[in-house]
């Protein structure tokens, strides 16, 4: 380390010396969370062409493939509608109690995956199949969408649609031909994370009595053992991934938005007239449906289940250890998006562009293929760590890594690179920049990936069934055990608290996604 | 790290532990509250670690039991049979588990046939009906449950059972039932078809399943389905009607359990079944465990806890709401049910599995 020494302008060394490192490090962080798409290919290429064709060739195939993409479409689809016109509602409209909504919308995020998906399930049993799989990963998926639009309306300059209103545009025109336009990166995010997530999802689709390619995976699993024919199949799910990948780069090409002033100013809010019954009725419903049916169904088990009892000591032990273990991944993985996203979208050339993508692939593998290839990485690699608390860490951080690089991308895009230009022009060098002016600036962003991980995290049943310490309990796996010895009643305690815990991370979310309440009027 | 035994230490150590708790075993009742064998000393204060995919409740009565007589503490590593024995392929010969206690015999037969496992000592597996065990001795019996039909009532007229679980083909329970093939439990009965009536019958009868029934992911969901009226029958391991009966309370249950006839590829006996593994630490320990499982003691645990399984040892007797196990039929044999990987690929072709 040499002393910093104040020069007029960064000399070409160390500027050469601050990108070496960032392009290494960005490399090094994906090449371990993409670790996963590694062991897929190595386990598929065990497979000899006989199994390859048999398993590939059976007509069934055919129809899984269209349930995958025809429920990635349709949910895709719905959660950038309301998404987004939740976020319209809540950011640019006069609506009563925006502050309000902007929570409620977010907290359908604080219910885990397999309460939601029971809760559906043993209250209505007629939600099963395409539509019910539409349904309930609708409501559990918008807010991926609704919460960096909202960021993004908010966070942008609502200078443009000022100017658009000023020149006699309508107000739906403007809405379709500026403030669509403004979101656009953020929508690309949130749809890119909803779509991937869907490829992946077991639990839910399982519950639903719904196959896709990742139901099949899990049974290759469950019931051959068969780790090369999973991962064959595995594979189609990764050719899905790069194809969804490929479409929001295409899609974002020309969409790259950035802040040309250091101050955002925000629009007038748009008086919604006779159109605030309904939207207030669309939203109402939207938060009803969304959070009412896991809300009710946890309210029924904790009183009517027979198994229910007072929580036991170990409700104490697994709390601490699932916020424990989902605050360690969430800061990692912020940590490590850090570099990555910097990377990806201050460098901004083609290679730097891959690396943050080729991320975003793990998302989309089925988390019992993940947690196997950590499983066979660790044991092999990092044997003196398996089954401790570092590797589930590290489970967590390789699942849930793309919502970190989500969040600090979406920070990112929100600082005027002006800011850093200047910054620079004044003499201080690269990391420097980094550190006191581009870190501070993205904080608030940090933030939200911290929350985003943290809520997910704490959630998370395959991997933490897999890499857990011996012995550890968190919320998750308790629930897991009473559930499947059919003990609702003393399940259900685990549930809440799980909910329960995620409120304090949505409400930091929403606020540090939105900033602090009041900061725009 | 914890403490490790030297392999010649161990095997020596294994004979005499498994004589000991074996004599625990065959002395019945008056086991309970004796001293700790007395080739187990040595093992005392050792700690093994068991991955285990059965009900955890009974599993942690049952460890804890086990290291209050032997003073060999147990690490439980629980969760899905399925993900664990996944595990296990994966860690290899790096496995930290030293016995593997799963719900049924394909779990295990996977493991033996990639050479993961070491023989059971021979009393303990004399211990159990030799039918109950692995015919290479690599796994040993623990506890049965049989299959039965689970058929809804009170909702109407309540549903008479079939005669046999290969009427469940026929088309009078078209839109009336319920399956769950991708329950492990399931793929046994399939294995039964085929033994009974050959695979092309088999496949006719996948068929006529495919076209009857409605597809759950869980013997849970199943029997909340059924509980429900929203299917009027499935078939489920027996167990599962029990502990939902326990949860929902005798008044909230609209379901009664029946039993296919004595013979029938549906009254199929079960059994699940533990093993040490090649690579564990702690073989002797190991094998203590394995002992124990199989012991008086340990099956009145399994016998009286809420997961309402079968103990396998003769002198210990199951819940009395149970019928007499032999009155179903015979312990399905573990070789026929093999790997699993007939009965998936026949669920895959008809259309019931991916």
């Amino acid at each position: 380390m040499t002393f910093p020494v104040r020069a007029h302008g960064p000399s070409p060394l160390r500027r050469w010396r601050a990108a070496g490192l960032l392009a290494p490090v960005a490399v090094a962080v994906v090449a371990v969370v993409a670790s996963p798409l590694g062991f897929v290919v190595a386990e598929a290429a065990q497979a000899g062409w006989d199994q390859t064709r048999r398993l590939l060739g059976r007509p069934l195939i055919a129809t899984l493939l269209w349930h995958t993409v025809s429920l990635a479409a349709a949910v895709t689809l719905a959660t950038a509608v309301l998404g987004f016109g939740a976020a319209y509602l809540v950011e640019r409209t006069a609506l009563p109690g925006r502050r309000a909504w902007t929570v409620a919308l977010a907290l359908p995020l604080a219910v885990p995956e397999f309460v939601r998906g029971y809760s559906w399930v043993s209250l209505f049993r007629s939600v099963h199949g395409y539509w019910g799989a539409v349904l309930v990963m609708t409501c559990s998926l918008y807010p991926l969408v609704f919460l960096p639009v909202a960021a993004a309306l908010r966070g942008g300059d609502a200078a443009a649609e000022e100017v658009s209103r000023s020149l006699g545009r309508g107000r739906l025109a403007t809405l379709w031909r500026v403030t669509l336009p403004l979101t656009r990166p953020a929508l690309a995010g949130g749809v890119l994370l909803v779509s991937l997530y869907l490829l992946g999802e077991y639990g839910a689709f399982a519950m639903l009595r719904y196959t896709t390619f990742a139901t099949a995976v899990f049974t290759q699993y469950k019931l051959g053992f068969d780790a090369a024919s999973a991962s064959l199949l595995t594979l189609v799910l990764v050719a899905l991934a790069l194809l969804l990948v490929g479409l929001d780069a295409w899609a974002g090409r020309h969409a790259r938005v950035t802040r040309h002033g250091a101050v955002a100013r925000s629009a007038p809010p748009v008086r919604l007239g006779r159109w605030t019954v309904p939207a207030l009725a669309g939203l109402t419903t939207l938060v009803g449906v969304s959070l009412g049916v896991p809300v009710y169904a946890l309210g029924y088990w904790l009183i009517k289940g027979s198994s229910t009892t007072l929580p036991s000591a170990s409700v104490l032990g697994a709390t601490l250890a699932t916020l424990g273990y989902a605050l360690g991944a969430a800061l990692v993985a912020t940590a490590a998006a850090v570099p990555v996203a910097l990377y990806a979208w201050r460098r901004g050339t083609r290679p730097a562009r891959a690396v943050e993508r080729v991320a975003y692939l793990t998302r989309a593998l089925p988390g019992i293929a993940v947690a196997l290839s950590v499983v066979h990485f660790s044991v092999r690699y990092a044997r003196p760590l398996y089954q401790q608390p570092p590797m589930l860490v590290a489970g967590y951080v390789v699942l849930f890594f793309p919502l970190a690089l989500t969040a600090v991308r979406a920070a990112l895009a929100q600082v005027p690179p002006g800011v850093e230009e200047a910054a620079r022009s004044l003499g201080t060098r690269p990391l420097a920049v980094l550190g006191r002016v581009t870190l501070p600036l993205v904080l608030p962003g940090l933030g939200a990936a911290v929350a985003m991980v943290g809520l997910t995290a704490s959630t998370e049943l395959t991997a933490t069934l897999l890499l857990r310490p011996t012995g550890t309990q968190t919320l998750a796996t308790q629930f897991w055990v009473y559930t499947s010895g059919l003990a609702y009643g003393a399940a259900a305690p685990y549930a809440a608290l799980m909910v329960a815990l995620s409120v304090p991370s949505v409400l930091l979310l929403t606020r540090r996604t939105l900033g602090r309440p009041g900061k725009n009027s | 790290m914890l403490g490790t035994v030297r392999p010649l230490a161990g095997l020596s150590l294994v004979a005499a532990c498994a004589v000991a708790l074996t004599a625990c075993g065959s002395s019945g009742g008056s086991a309970d509250g004796s001293p700790a064998p007395s080739g187990s000393a040595a093992l005392a204060g050792q700690t093994i670690t068991v991955y285990s995919g059965q009900h955890e409740q009974t599993v942690k009565a049952l460890t804890e039991d086990f290291t209050k007589r032997t003073g060999i503490k147990v690490e439980l590593r629980s969760g899905d049979e399925a993900e664990l024995a996944n595990q296990i392929l994966q860690e290899g010969a790096a496995s930290p588990a030293d016995v593997f206690y799963a719900e049924n015999p394909p779990a295990l037969t996977v493991l033996g046939d990639k050479g993961l496992l070491a023989p059971a000592a021979a009393d303990t597996l004399k211990s159990v009906p030799t039918a109950d065990s692995s015919a290479k001795g690599d796994w040993v019996g623990i506890s049965a449950r049989t299959s039965a039909f689970l058929a809804a009532t009170g909702k109407g007229a309540d549903t008479a059972p079939p005669a046999s679980v290969l009427d469940l083909a026929k088309p009078e329970w078209k839109g009336r039932l319920g399956i769950a093939p991708g329950e492990t439990d399931f793929a046994p009965v399939v294995t039964q078809v085929v033994k009974a009536k050959g695979e092309d019958a088999a496949k006719q009868w996948l068929k006529g399943l495919k076209d009857n029934a409605k597809v759950y992911d869980s013997n849970e969901d199943l029997s909340t389905a059924i509980n429900s009226g929203e299917v009027e029958g499935g078939v489920i391991d027996h167990y599962y009607f029990y502990r939902m009966r326990d949860e929902k309370g005798a008044a909230a249950t609209h379901a009664t359990l029946h039993y296919f006839p004595k013979g029938d590829p549906g009254a199929l006996v079960d059994v699940s079944g533990a093993a040490v593994l090649k690579n564990g630490k702690h073989q002797a320990a190991a094998q203590a465990f394995l002992g124990y499982l199989a012991s008086a003691p340990a099956q009145t645990v399994i016998a009286g806890s809420e997961s309402y399984e079968y103990p396998l040892v003769a002198d210990v007797k199951g819940k009395p709401e149970l019928p007499a196990l032999d009155g179903i039929g015979a312990v399905a044999d573990p070789a026929q049910l093999g790997d699993g990987k007939q009965a998936l690929s026949l669920l895959q072709d008809a259309g019931l599995l991916q």
